[in-house]
């Protein structure tokens, strides 16, 4: 199952981390935290969400920069202010967002910024042949005259690599490389890293999937909360004892207790054969009362079938009911009406008027009830919103504030009381405690369960967890648009939950 | 969001706001957006009464008024596109479109008053055309009024056959204008109330409400359960409705209309909109802000004139004017967002 590496022991390091560490904020995403990377080698970076391998990955390849250790090259000790400078050293990274630029050819793509030139012309000539020696020695069939834009997201992906291999890389740093790949596609891609490393260079492998881990690394390291738990040979470690590394966090009393929910709760929204860009095939039913867990891994398809279900973005196929009706075109002014709210996964991006004030920020959803004729009455306004805020208990009762000077924490209150004041039977809440405090978070802890021991049912979207075995009174855990699993009672586990998140869903079976 | 592996906030995530200098900042720069223009205005109008004798008299503020009574109205409803996060570059051709069908009907011999109300219409149409293509049809607000623009001058142009129609004969159009209440010009009358009700129409109802979500955050607005494009769509309707009514006035006070070269005046509203402080992003801004915006600009070509200053300077002080006012709207919303 694992590649056992050549005579692993005997190579050189190439870059070795000491004691990084590297806080956002307050927030700390890496303490501490000392790897060796060999020549050669194919290293994984594993962790669940949040415990700091694309930071540390980023801070390999010079995206970001480390507030505490240093590192070294070669055993040289090495400061880059930049990706550029990284890849001047020859360590290349791949982000998960592919940077291509779409209307450039393939090959002009793979010789961006370094074209053979004279006089500032490019020579196109020697750039091709330069492309076509590349290709043949990597082993990759791409168009060289094609748009890259017009390629698949793997071919794309090839074209980086391209990029890498053109600038002389030695250590190539992928972040999630197959996340968004087929099958087949990811089964050319490991071929493809394989090779790298057969060629002597080495691979940091970021990646979720444990299977895929385990099938290519050489060497596993694990992280968590930000810190190393520690780095094994992958041939000795299994996808359990993995996840055991990975978890090992004591679950905090950090929750209200459930309300019981009652046998006879009549069911709120139903959801039948859901297809979206994202989202396959999904049915799931809340009831009144009922807290629903949606667990799985960022890019899960989570977050699309929250969007999907509310009506942010248009349905492809299935039905999505709220408590017998039918909701018909994809609107949320539509949903909203029908009883059913969203607080979405970015506050910021898909919540909040920023420069506007708290007052009208929390009115907003609901505004026409505060309208004679089309004119706002504000002090029906101010009641209403007021009443709503005392509810989520914000502090710092300056209502005419933008809504921009409040804690992270007030700013997701502030949607939570949007959402109360239009009273929905079902709400879907993503990520509600995303980049909030811990007090904050209890509050908001509370609020879900209080809303749901009051009636509302609640679709909870978390990364954390935690927060999901601490609150839903049932899971539902995604993988790659599908819901894989359905988890209630005494099969709720951080293990389980996590099991089923890494577990690969396709039908065929893993290349070997 | 969705795509990056951990949940590491951004740098900018736990931003400037939460701090308390940042709050400061915040606060400081809330002030400043408030204050705006309103200081250089009011220097610039002391300046003016100093200098010059014949400035601050009755006659040369109403003469300022009467004159600008056409720009407010476009501006005010301007105002509301750019609050709802788009812009109307076709105001100037449906002035002149509107202003030239309201003139021809009336050298047919309909009554001055239909001929008028006919030419507003034609305005509110344009608006209802600009806002369905720049919403339903996904052209951007730039390209769609900016196409428009040129049909609608166009059309106004085979009505006139590239001629100025003359409207001396035809007195009882200049009622609209000159019909004198307490003293004062009905043009200036209609400014101002179509400028109050415009400026009610943003700050008070839901709609206006609705603009400036739309403007400031689509997505958020969207999910909120805001129809962005029908607020939109009402947005364009009310600029194109008030280039139209801004055309007839002019055509009333100057007794002519003619299709061509009314793109200038596209770029002084937007000039007042924008030096009065109206975001160009959307979002922000108000009715009153563009009012101060566009007499400021007026006050500087009336200061001119009156001190016999070389005009080509107020071209340039007008230019530089609004590079400080759109420069300093973008680094304040760098701080804040």
């Amino acid at each position: 199952m694992a590649r056992v590496g050549p005579g692993a022991p005997s190579r050189r390091v190439l870059v070795e981390l000491r004691e990084i560490g590297k806080h956002f904020g307050g927030v700390r995403a890496l303490a501490g935290v000392s790897v060796g990377i060999e020549e050669g080698e194919i290293h994984a970076l594993v962790g669940e969400n949040g415990a700091g391998k694309s930071t540390l990955g980023k801070i390999i390849a010079g995206a970001v920069g480390p507030d505490a250790g240093e590192m070294l090259l070669d055993g040289e000790a090495v400061t880059f202010r930049s990706p550029r400078e990284a890849l001047a050293s020859g360590i290349a990274a791949i982000a998960q967002e592919l940077l291509v630029v779409p209307r450039l050819s393939v090959a002009e793509n793979v010789f961006l910024g370094t074209e053979p030139r004279r006089a500032g012309w490019v020579m196109r000539g020697v750039l091709r042949r330069r492309f076509e020696a590349l290709t043949a020695e990597a082993g990759f069939d791409l168009p060289a005259d094609r748009a890259a834009g017009s390629l698949r997201t793997a071919e794309q992906q090839q074209i980086e690599i391209l990029r890498a291999l053109a600038r002389d890389a030695r250590l190539i740093v992928m972040d999630e490389p197959s996340a968004a790949l087929s099958e087949p596609d990811t089964v050319r891609l490991h071929e493809i890293i394989r090779s790298l490393a057969k060629a002597g260079k080495s691979v940091l492998l970021v990646s979720h999937f444990l299977r895929e881990v385990l099938e290519l690394a050489d060497t596993v390291t694990v992280l968590r909360d930000g810190k190393l738990v520690r780095t094994k040979p992958a041939a000795e470690e299994t996808e359990s004892t993995l996840i055991q590394a990975m978890l090992g966090r004591p679950l905090d009393a950090a929750f209200p207790p459930k309300a019981v929910l009652r046998a006879d709760a009549p069911i709120a929204l139903s959801v039948r054969e859901l297809s979206a860009p994202g989202v396959s095939g999904v049915s799931l039913e809340v009831r009144a009362g009922e807290i629903v867990g949606l667990a799985g891994l960022i890019g899960a398809g989570r977050s699309e079938v929250a969007r999907a279900v509310f009506g942010a973005d248009r349905r492809k196929d299935g039905e999505v009911e709220l408590a017998g009706s039918r909701l018909g075109a994809a609107a949320p002014m539509l949903s909203l009406r029908h009883g059913l709210a969203m607080i979405p996964e970015s506050r910021k991006d898909q919540g909040l008027l920023l420069s506007r004030s708290v007052l009208e920020n929390v009115s907003l959803s609901r505004l026409a009830d505060f309208s004679r004729l089309g004119v706002v009455n504000r002090r029906s306004e101010r009641a209403a919103a007021s009443h709503a805020l005392d509810r989520v208990a914000v502090k710092g009762g300056d209502y005419a504030a933008p809504v921009a000077a409040l804690s992270g924490g007030n700013q997701q209150k502030v949607l939570f009381a949007r959402m109360l004041m239009s009273g929905p039977r079902v709400l879907i809440a993503d990520e509600p405690t995303r980049g909030v405090d811990v007090g904050a978070k209890r509050a908001i802890y509370d609020l879900l369960v209080g809303l749901a021991a009051e009636g509302m049912g609640v679709l909870l979207i978390s990364s954390e967890v935690e927060e999901i075995l601490g609150l839903a009174h049932r899971v539902l855990v995604m993988s790659r648009g599908r819901i894989v699993t359905e988890l209630a009672g005494e099969e709720m586990t951080e293990s389980a939950i996590l099991a089923a998140a890494f577990s690969e869903t396709s039908t065929e079976p893993p290349a070997a | 969001m969705t795509t990056s592996t951990d949940t590491t906030p951004a740098p900018g995530e736990l931003g400037a706001a939460q701090t308390p200098a940042g709050r400061l900042q915040a606060l400081a720069q809330g002030r400043w957006r408030a204050a705006g223009i309103v200081f250089p205005f009011l220097m610039l109008f002391v300046v003016l009464t100093i200098a010059s004798s014949s400035f601050a008299t009755k006659a040369n503020l109403l003469n300022i008024l009467d004159q600008q009574s056409a720009t407010l109205i476009i501006a005010a409803a301007g105002t509301l596109v750019l609050v709802s996060g788009g812009i109307d570059l076709s105001v100037g051709s449906i002035y002149g479109l509107s202003g030239v069908v309201a003139a021809e009907l009336a050298l047919h011999s309909w009554p001055a008053g239909l001929a008028i109300l006919v030419g507003v219409l034609v305005g509110f149409a344009a608006g209802l055309i600009n806002g369905v293509v720049a919403t339903y049809f996904r052209i951007s607000a730039l390209i769609a009024t900016l196409a428009m623009s040129f049909v609608l001058e166009g059309l106004g142009s085979l009505i006139t056959q590239g001629n100025l129609l003359n409207l001396f004969t035809h007195q009882s159009f200049s009622d609209l204008t000159r019909t004198s209440i307490f003293t004062v010009d009905s043009s200036i009358w209609l400014a101002v109330v179509a400028v109050l009700a415009l400026g009610l129409f943003l700050a008070r109802t839901t709609i206006g409400r609705y603009m400036y979500a739309a403007g400031g955050n689509p997505e958020a607005a969207r999910i909120a359960g805001v129809r962005v494009n029908v607020v939109r769509v009402i947005s364009f309707m009310l600029s194109g409705g008030a280039a139209g009514l801004a055309g007839v006035i002019d055509a009333s006070r100057v007794l002519s209309a003619q299709s061509q070269d009314n793109s200038a005046l596209t770029f002084t509203v937007l000039a007042g909109i924008v030096v009065g402080g109206t975001s160009i992003l959307g979002g922000e801004g108000a009715v009153w802000r563009t009012v101060v915006g566009v007499l400021f600009i007026a006050l500087i070509g009336n200061g001119y004139d009156l001190l016999g200053l070389n005009p080509l300077y107020e071209q340039i002080t007008l230019g530089v004017l609004m590079i400080l006012a759109v420069g300093l709207d973008a680094w304040s919303r760098g701080r804040v967002a």
